[in-house]
């Protein structure tokens, strides 16, 4: 088969095996989910309950604010038993609403979502508004609101919509299990966007290591002209953004700019098949699959579970840590933060649950940079990530600024080829964020 | 459900299995072949040479770190690297204290001044090389023909004496007497030459070594040696004699390569090796000395930053002013 890719890049192990093979999991309704009003990029939601409220699973509960936001809906039925902050996988306590399960069945469904008419009977701009009506972001991880995609800037036109399928990240496969196990509903969001983008082609970047996969969704789009299933080299960032586009459209999306301004957009295979469940069933985005894996698991899975479902549920309902769990990763582990606690909760942008043993950890002392170029050689956009490594470190942001540090994407493969152990990307994004600061300070 | 404890820690969290030390330790060990060769060609002498550049840079790196009160590293094997190259590069015979000196200098002036591994600007074997060169050039530059070569260079070994085949060349003696150095024995190294350079055929395997592991970038071999070879070619002479005689592939392969002496883009290392074979080129035909390895690469790194700023890669999706 032949594959595309894009240039530089490593080749960290896939480590994908213990769950490749595992169907998905519906997690059972837990007791409790906690629901933070901000689960994507952009303003928190405002809440439309109160305490003490009976909701049922699908109603909205909190109401998107402004254009770049995203509204929430009751992943469970039961009643809302605080408002309040909560730990927040970002790393500190933000609002959230909680709701107890209470038993209660019942499910309601998006209500402008009509559903049981094709696709051929709902407009572009419907979908659009479904989309922002479901409270859709970004599955992938970075929860970018999605109707927000959909709106080009005056002049931009969306040709081209692809569908992320590659899932580069090591030990994840719930994309590999939902586009594997749910191919119509993928393919079905996708006809979706584009009629929303009022594209021409839509593509699917799938890494070769789920060559299962790509058959599946070949077959499955069989004849229709407009779709295109490509086949991507096994090579980390693959699912970056922009290396996605240049591998499969060949395009060059401008540093500092958006995949608009390269005529495309591009949107998670888990955004797409949540986008058909909308259309087809009126069902909001309350629930995402998630891997867990990793040796500090006893028993890896690939689970459907509710948002709001805390990480110390899901870890039991996997037969908890083994004695030698030592470190607890949200997602992949060339991106996702490490946290220390499982009172957490699922957000729409989680996408696994890695728990790695002491030993994988390994030691965390760096050496001096030996400037032996490896980090020259992976980076993807080209940026000499020992440089700005040494002057993030040396907190000397203008230097930095001029060697293109804002252009780092931050998908780590820096620091993994780093043979001295440096935190290259980890100085980056503390680079990156005083800059932005700094910058917001001065307007 | 009780929380175990958890360590935190920046993304990624899985790292690539190649470490500093470990890159270090993989130099050494490409340069085994050579080293071997050198004991096998010119016997015991050779083999005090390299204990006694190891040892006495090892002694110098910690005796560093202890005084500046700094963690002693010695066990990464950078100083344990320094010392063999520079061992390497020195005659078969030269007195163990002079050796010893050398690789105390390449340690302490080369390398610990600037701030230790990854900070020096020259490389250290090099500068160990130079300062001996210029304490005891007598020593420095007495060599020795291995004791195999009667069975190939005869009775003319004695007459010769003390002189490496370039040295030979530089006089006119091969074109005097219209007679050539077999390339077999150039490339066994079965000449007279520093211990560790003369054996091709050893140092080709340890250079396959590290370009299999991609421990060194080949850009800087091929801009060396190409160019080498290229301006012999264009200069009316035999590109083959200039690969295969003096420093020029443990230089190209061993000393070049350096990673903290070096540029760190690709294109500025592909450069880098082009101008040390423009300067091995000129000093062999217009320099004061034979031999011009030493001070190529050592000039080269001194342009190594220049080198480094005038190739920044193009970023990805970089839209350039002036362009």
């Amino acid at each position: 088969m032949r594959a595309k890719t894009f240039r530089k890049g490593i080749h960290p192990p896939g480590h994908k095996e213990r769950t490749a093979g595992l169907p998905i999991e519906v997690f059972p309704a837990p007791q409790k989910v906690v629901l933070p009003l901000c689960q994507h990029i952009g303003a928190p939601a405002q809440p439309l309950v109160a305490v003490g409220d009976e909701v049922t699973a699908g109603q909205k509960i909190a109401e998107a604010q402004g254009m770049v936001s995203a509204a929430l809906h009751a992943s469970i039925s039961g009643k809302v038993t605080a408002i309040e902050e909560r730990p927040h996988p970002a790393g500190r306590n933000l609002p959230a609403i909680v709701i107890e399960n209470t038993g209660g069945e019942g499910f309601s469904p998006v209500p402008e979502a009509k559903p049981g008419r094709p696709l051929a009977e709902i407009t572009g701009e419907e979908i659009k508004e479904l989309m922002r009506a479901g409270g859709l972001v970004g599955m992938g991880g970075a929860a970018f609101p999605t109707h927000v995609k959909y709106y080009p800037p005056a002049g931009k036109k969306i040709e081209y919509v692809i569908l992320n399928g590659a899932e580069c990240e090591p030990f994840l496969t719930c994309d590999h299990r939902l586009m594997l196990e749910r191919p119509a509903a993928v393919l079905y969001g996708l006809k979706a966007m584009m009629k929303a983008a009022g594209a021409k082609r839509g593509y699917i970047g799938i890494e070769l290591n789920k060559v299962d996969v790509i058959k599946v969704l070949q077959e499955e789009a069989r004849g229709d002209e407009t779709i295109e299933i490509v086949p991507l080299r096994v090579k980390y960032p693959q699912g970056e953004e922009k290396m996605l586009i240049n591998a499969i459209t060949g395009r060059v999306v401008p540093a500092g700019g958006l995949p608009v301004d390269a005529g495309v957009v591009v949107n998670n295979v888990g955004t797409a098949a949540a986008l058909a469940d909308l259309l087809q069933t009126g069902k909001p985005l309350i629930s995402r699959v998630i891997t867990v894996t990793g040796g500090g698991i006893k028993e890896p899975k690939n689970l459907e579970v509710p948002l709001g479902t805390l990480l110390e549920d899901v870890l039991a309902y996997c037969g908890g840590l083994t004695d030698s769990a030592g470190r607890i990763v949200l997602g992949g582990p060339m991106t996702g933060p490490a946290h220390y606690r499982l009172d957490l909760p699922v957000v729409k942008g989680t996408c696994g649950l890695l728990v790695q043993t002491s030993e994988e950890i390994g030691d965390m002392e760096y050496m001096d940079c030996i400037r032996c170029g490896k980090c020259v050689e992976a980076c993807p956009f080209s940026l000499l990530p020992n440089y700005l490594g040494l002057y993030a470190e040396k907190n000397r942001l203008e230097e930095a600024e001029r060697y293109g540090v804002m252009e780092c994407r931050e998908c780590g493969s820096c620091a993994y080829v780093c043979p001295s152990r440096r935190p290259l990307t980890q100085w980056i994004k503390d680079a990156k964020r005083k800059i932005t600061a700094a910058q917001r300070k001065t307007g | 459900m009780e929380t175990p404890q958890l360590i935190v820690s920046p993304a990624p969290h899985i790292r690539a299995r190649q470490s500093t030390a470990g890159i270090m330790w993989m130099v050494v060990t490409s340069l085994i072949p050579a080293a071997a060769a050198g004991v096998v060609l010119f016997g015991r002498p050779a083999l005090v040479v390299i204990v006694s550049s190891i040892l006495a840079a090892v002694l110098a790196e910690a005796f560093c770190q202890r005084v500046t009160g700094r963690r002693i590293t010695v066990g990464d094997g950078s100083a344990v690297v320094t010392g063999l190259l520079l061992a390497l590069t020195l005659p078969p015979e030269l007195p163990w204290w002079m050796t010893a000196s050398g690789a105390a200098f390449a340690i302490i002036i080369g390398k610990q001044v600037f701030g230790g591994l990854g900070h020096n600007l020259f490389n250290p074997a090099l500068a160990g090389r130079a300062f001996l060169l210029a304490s005891w050039p007598g020593a420095m530059m007495t060599w020795k023909w291995p004791a195999a070569s009667l069975s190939w260079a005869g009775e003319s070994v004695d007459a010769i004496g003390g002189a490496t085949v370039l040295g030979l060349a530089r006089q006119g003696f091969f074109a005097k007497h219209g007679v050539a150095v077999p390339y077999s024995q150039l490339f066994m190294g079965n000449i007279a030459g520093s211990l560790g350079e003369t054996s091709a055929l050893a140092l080709l395997i340890g250079a396959v070594f590290l370009l299999a592991f991609r421990v060194i970038d080949w850009r800087i071999p091929l801009g060396y040696l190409g160019t080498l070879a290229i301006l012999a070619l264009l200069a009316g002479q035999d590109p083959i004699f200039h690969l295969l005689t003096g420093g020029v592939l443990l230089g190209a392969f061993f000393m070049a390569t350096d990673y903290v002496t070096t540029p760190i883009t690709p294109g500025g290392r592909f450069f880098f090796g082009l101008g040390c074979g423009v300067l091995t080129f000129l000093i062999r035909i217009y320099g004061g000395y034979p031999e011009g390895v030493t001070y190529a690469i050592l000039l080269m790194n001194a342009a190594a930053p220049l080198l480094e700023k005038a190739t920044i890669p193009k970023r990805f999706g970089e839209v350039r002013a002036d362009v």
